[in-house]
């Protein structure tokens, strides 16, 4: 089971890596999608796998399941919606704005700040 | 306690002036003038203790971790300081008031002003040294703010700008020494380094600090080579040069010198920095003062030059020197914010301040010849004056000292120094108040009102005083803070008038002859010195700033070229490179932990997830089909959230899933639904060898960690969830109670991050945007229904159910997997649903919530929870619960957590709801009409009726609905 998450983890970074590298706005939504998926599990698995033993007293046997990371991750999945909304929508006002979702600056796109006196 | 007072009271006061002006210039006088003068009177109040010898302290701990305290000590180098500061700054503030002119803001200056004086009297009144250091950096803060005061000037802009490079660097050099002190001694507080003289000198990181302090306090204190930046900042106005670089500012690093001086001085480099430092810097200052045509330029570099000579002084470091040097700061501080004043005055009524302009003023401006002629004899050294006094002294101690074995090399270098001061100071006279009088003044020069000449004359008047009498007028003060500077020893000493026949007094004799014959022969003088090299400091430093600036230029453009897609890859190289530095230092051995078995499902299910992975990866061009991908990676991800014991996380993934992918399905209406081809092959390999790397250093790093054993600190949280936050559901009870305060702030940034999806799509709608919008036509074929009744028809009937759900889940949160993130994602789909089904103005009209609003209760209610908390005298969201009987339904439990999960529930609604509703909206913003214009209103026979029409005229035959008037309107 441990061997089958690690490398869940594993395939899912490379993808979501893979597809942050492209170059439009959308590739790049999806791949910090699947970056966050991978960082998610990777950090609820700190906590050990367990099998049927959630974190709720009384439910299992004397053993239960780490609860901290759970938290943890539960706010980063809540969080991370809110950083992908924002992602999108910031790729969409900018294609409003200039026609284009590609992710890199044009040749001359960004001119140095001229010289202030 | 008045010691912190008398430290705060300018900063409170700062407000005064910038709201007083709106009552005049006199009544923001007033009030600045009376702030200033409350916190004199209050230093007053110390005197007599502090003349007694007694060191007078206040202050509380701050952050006493970092040995960070605010404390405050009054001993006598402190109260000299702190007198100066406020006394002279009494005076500027009612010279100012007449100098300034109608159209300058006066109420921003004085804020400056009291600003300033603030940070000031903080340097001098410190004990600790890490709060000086604050007040040290406020200091050039705002003193750049008053040199540049006039920011219609070049000079006033460029002049401020050097000074706090040149002052700003030289703290930041004077930080890393004071924490090297402060880590030698182990403590910050300046009362206890101050007794630990053998401790710092012994240290190898003497000398390392006590050069980095130097340089802090050579830069503020205009000592060779820093001392450029004080005529530059001379384009201030002239109440500023008065009061920071005659009085003030500049004498902080003299203070900080003389603060310093019992544990730091008395050593061979301390000789050999300072006292050389200071000699250089006095002989250099005086001469080019000599040649200086601006009276404030002369003015300038005599005053360099005279903080020369302290410096000098206080690197003799014999007790002696250090008495003089304490009454020459007097002297100095009193004759020379005297002369700048009149300074001003001159440029003032004159209206110039050229010497080569100037003459025969002294019939016109009697009051102001008369108060300069005093002054600048005093600078001089002319009997009967205080600069007379300390001169001498000073000479008398330069004749006992050997630089480099040789005993001539200091005594004739201050002769030479002294010949120059008397020389530019008879100019300043001479040239500007005698001899002819010319017909060719820019204005009618006459003398100023009382209130701009009553400032200088009250600071001429110890001036002459203490040259008469100085036992009588100064030496209880030279004693008490030259007792605290030497740290108690002192010699026995008199201040007097006459020491007899002396080497000095033939110095000195030596020293005005010479200046005499200098001014006498000032043209030839004159064309000498001109003949000679003048390396320019502005333009040297001007060079070095640009070239400073196009470097880190060039460096910032090498890697912040606009490319996303490079700072990418920049950083994963870097976390890469990182991590496999970090694996090849440590161990490599298996771990040991059992493994779990993985059932045939789990195979399955991991199969579908590498599967989903590959098509999103090679599918994603095509835009919906690679969402729909990542979308059942995400599934899966929740299933084994279940299957490894943790239903929160699942519940919480597949409601954040579907959120998600209503998002992004809205925006994917208005973008493109491929991408092009535009990687190259060499692009392609690179990308999957970056990915490759990370996915393999992920999931190594998962599979070490799941196969160890690891101490958690989830035990505490298992032990005390049922009797200290009530719950049952640890990960619940976490999230609301134990680290309930990380929960509050997420919410925060979860409302934030909706706000700023709100600001950036109502900011759409509008402008040239809006109306790119406006004539956007869909690249896709539209359903001839945008409302599809078997949609509408489950949505509705769903809409109940759904928030059932989302109440029963919100409730059982505490004990069961639930709680207020999930609850609130539920309740946000099956509201968006009705969005989706029925259309935005349809469901708009009938959900009369904000979204704003709720976001904002949502907050509130938690931050209520934990203040309740905080009244009843517990810590910030600190929880209480208890359990109720009632009739029917039995025992049950409230907890406070509840009502904090309510405020999560709120925000979580709020947000979702904030961004998508928002989304949705933009469809209406474009120009094409809707199919149908209310849920449900397919009319078949109307539709027949418009296909057997010909070519129908304007409208474009989709939306061509003579539905029968809709009860809804098209946008509530």
């Amino acid at each position: 089971m441990e061997f089958l998450v690690a490398s869940a983890i594993a395939v899912m970074t490379a993808a979501g890596v893979y597809l942050l590298l492209r170059l439009r706005t959308f590739p790049v939504v999806l791949g910090l999608g699947l970056l966050t998926y991978a960082v998610n599990v990777f950090l609820f698995a700190t906590g050990r796998l367990v099998v049927h033993a959630p974190a709720v007293i009384g439910a299992a046997g004397g053993t239960y399941a780490d609860p901290l990371p759970q938290a943890l991750v539960l706010t980063a999945i809540v969080i991370s919606f809110g950083m992908t909304a924002v992602i999108v929508v910031m790729a969409l006002r900018a294609w409003f704005e200039c026609g284009s979702d590609q992710i890199d600056l044009h040749e001359g796109g960004d001119a140095p700040l001229r010289e202030r006196e | 306690m008045s010691l912190a007072l008398i430290v705060m009271l300018p900063f409170l006061g700062a407000v005064l002036p910038a709201l007083m002006i709106r009552a005049g210039r006199n009544a923001c006088a007033i009030a600045t003038g009376s702030v200033t003068l409350l916190a004199f009177a209050l230093l007053l109040t110390h005197v007599p203790a502090v003349l007694r010898g007694e060191v007078i302290q206040a202050g509380w701990t701050w952050l006493p971790g970092l040995g960070l305290n605010v404390n405050f000590f009054l001993d006598g180098l402190g109260l000299l300081f702190a007198g100066l500061i406020l006394g002279i700054g009494l005076l500027i503030i009612a010279y100012a008031r007449f100098y300034l002119a109608k159209e300058d803001p006066m109420g921003t200056f004085y804020t400056f002003l009291l600003l300033f004086q603030g940070a000031m009297v903080g340097i001098v009144l410190s004990d600790n040294i890490l709060l000086l250091l604050i007040f040290w950096e406020l200091t050039s803060l705002s003193s750049f703010l008053l040199i540049g005061y006039w920011r219609h000037l070049p000079e006033g802009r460029q002049g401020a700008r050097m000074a706090l490079a040149v002052t700003g660097a030289g703290g930041l050099a004077m930080i890393a020494g004071m924490l090297m002190l402060g880590g030698i001694v182990g403590s910050y507080d300046l009362t206890v380094i101050l007794r630990e003289r053998e401790l710092i000198q012994a240290s190898p990181l003497y000398l390392p600090a006590l050069v980095l302090i130097l340089v802090g306090c050579f830069a503020k204190s205009a000592q060779f080579p820093f001392h450029f930046w004080l005529p530059h900042a001379m384009a201030a106005p002239t109440p500023v040069s008065a009061y920071l670089h005659s009085a003030t500012m500049v004498k902080a690093g003299i203070f900080l010198m003389a603060r310093m001086w019992p544990v730091l001085a008395g050593t061979e480099a301390w000789f050999y920095l300072v006292a050389t430092t200071g000699l250089v810097t006095m002989v250099l200052g005086a001469g080019i003062a000599l040649f200086k045509d601006d009276l404030k330029g002369l003015l300038a570099f005599s005053t360099v030059s005279h903080l020369g000579l302290v410096t000098l002084l206080l690197g003799f470091g014999t007790p002696m020197a250090a008495v003089v040097a304490v009454f020459h700061i007097i002297n100095h501080a009193s004759f020379k914010a005297a002369l700048f004043m009149c300074a001003g005055i001159v440029d003032h009524e004159a209206g110039t301040r050229d010497v080569r302009r100037l003459g025969g003023l002294a019939a016109l401006m009697p009051i102001t010849a008369t108060l300069v002629t005093v002054g600048a004899a005093s600078m001089a050294g002319v009997p009967l004056l205080n600069g007379f006094l300390s001169k001498e002294m000073m000479l008398e101690e330069a004749v006992h000292t050997t630089w480099a074995g040789q005993g001539w090399i200091v005594p004739l270098a201050v002769t030479a120094g002294a010949a120059f001061s008397v020389a530019y100071s008879f100019r300043y006279i001479v040239h500007v108040f005698f001899g002819r009088r010319r017909d060719d003044y820019p204005r009618t020069p006459h003398d100023p009102p009382a209130g701009m000449w009553l400032p200088p004359a009250v600071l001429i008047v110890p001036v002459v005083a203490i040259g008469l009498f100085p036992e009588t007028f100064a030496g209880d003060l030279v004693r008490a803070s030259a007792a605290a500077v030497t740290g108690g020893v002192l010699p026995e000493f008199q201040l007097a008038l006459w020491h007899g026949f002396t080497v000095a007094l033939a110095l000195s004799v030596i020293a005005l002859a010479g200046g005499f014959a200098l001014l006498a022969r000032y043209r030839a003088v004159r064309r000498l010195w001109q003949a000679g090299p003048h390396p320019e400091a502005k333009a040297m430093f001007e060079a070095v700033l640009a070239a400073t600036v196009a470097a880190s230029r060039r460096v910032m453009h090498g890697l912040h070229n606009g490319s996303l897609g490079r700072y990418l890859a920049v950083t994963l190289v870097a976390a890469l490179a990182l991590g496999l530095a970090a694996f090849q230092a440590g161990g490599h051995e298996a771990g040991l932990r059992d493994s779990l078995p993985a059932p045939a499902a789990a195979v399955v299910a991991w199969l579908l997830l590498v599967g989903a992975c590959g098509l999103a990866v090679v599918l994603h061009r095509q835009r919906v089909l690679a969402l729909l991908a990542a979308g059942v990676v995400g599934l899966i991800v929740s299933v084994g959230f279940v299957y490894l014991s943790a239903p929160d996380l699942a519940l919480t993934q597949i409601s954040v899933e579907v959120a998600t992918v209503i998002l992004i399905l809205l925006a994917l209406y208005f973008l493109p639904k491929e991408s092009p081809r535009e990687s190259g092959r060499g692009r392609k390999l690179r990308d999957a060898a970056l990915a490759v790397g990370a996915g393999l250093g992920m999931g190594g790093l998962a599979w070490a960690a799941m196969t160890r054993d690891a101490a958690t600190l989830s035990g505490y949280y298992l032990d005390n969830a049922v009797s200290g936050g009530g719950g049952t559901n640890v990960v619940n009870v976490i999230l609301v109670d134990f680290r309930g305060f990380d929960t509050f702030g997420e919410i925060i940034v979860l409302g934030v991050a909706a706000l700023a999806i709100y600001a950036l799509l109502d900011g759409a709608v509008r402008g040239a945007v809006g109306r790119k919008l406006a004539a956007w036509t869909p690249d896709e074929p539209h359903s001839a229904d945008r409302h599809p009744m078997i949609m509408v028809v489950a949505t509705r009937v769903m809409l109940p159910l759904a928030l059932m759900v989302g109440a029963y889940i919100f409730l059982r949160g505490h004990n069961q997997p639930g709680g207020g993130f999930i609850a609130g994602l539920v309740v946000a789909i099956a509201l968006i649903m009705q969005y989706m089904a029925s259309g935005f103005g349809w469901a708009a009209q009938r959900m009369r919530v904000d979204y704003h609003a709720m976001i904002g209760a949502g907050v509130l209610i938690a931050a209520a929870t934990g203040i309740a908390a905080m009244v009843m005298g517990y810590p910030f969201l600190t929880s209480a619960f208890d359990h109720f009987h009632l009739p029917l339904i039995g025992e049950f439990e409230l907890a406070s957590a509840l009502a904090f999960d309510v405020g999560v529930f709120l925000t979580v609604v709020g947000a979702v709801m904030l961004a998508l509703a928002n989304l949705s909206r933009l469809g209406r913003k474009t120009g094409v009409a809707p199919v149908n214009e209310a849920p449900m209103d397919v009319d078949p026979l109307a539709r027949r009726q418009a296909a057997a029409r010909p070519a129908a005229s304007g409208a474009s035959a989709r939306h061509d609905q003579p539905a029968p008037a809709p009860t809804a309107a098209r946008e509530g």
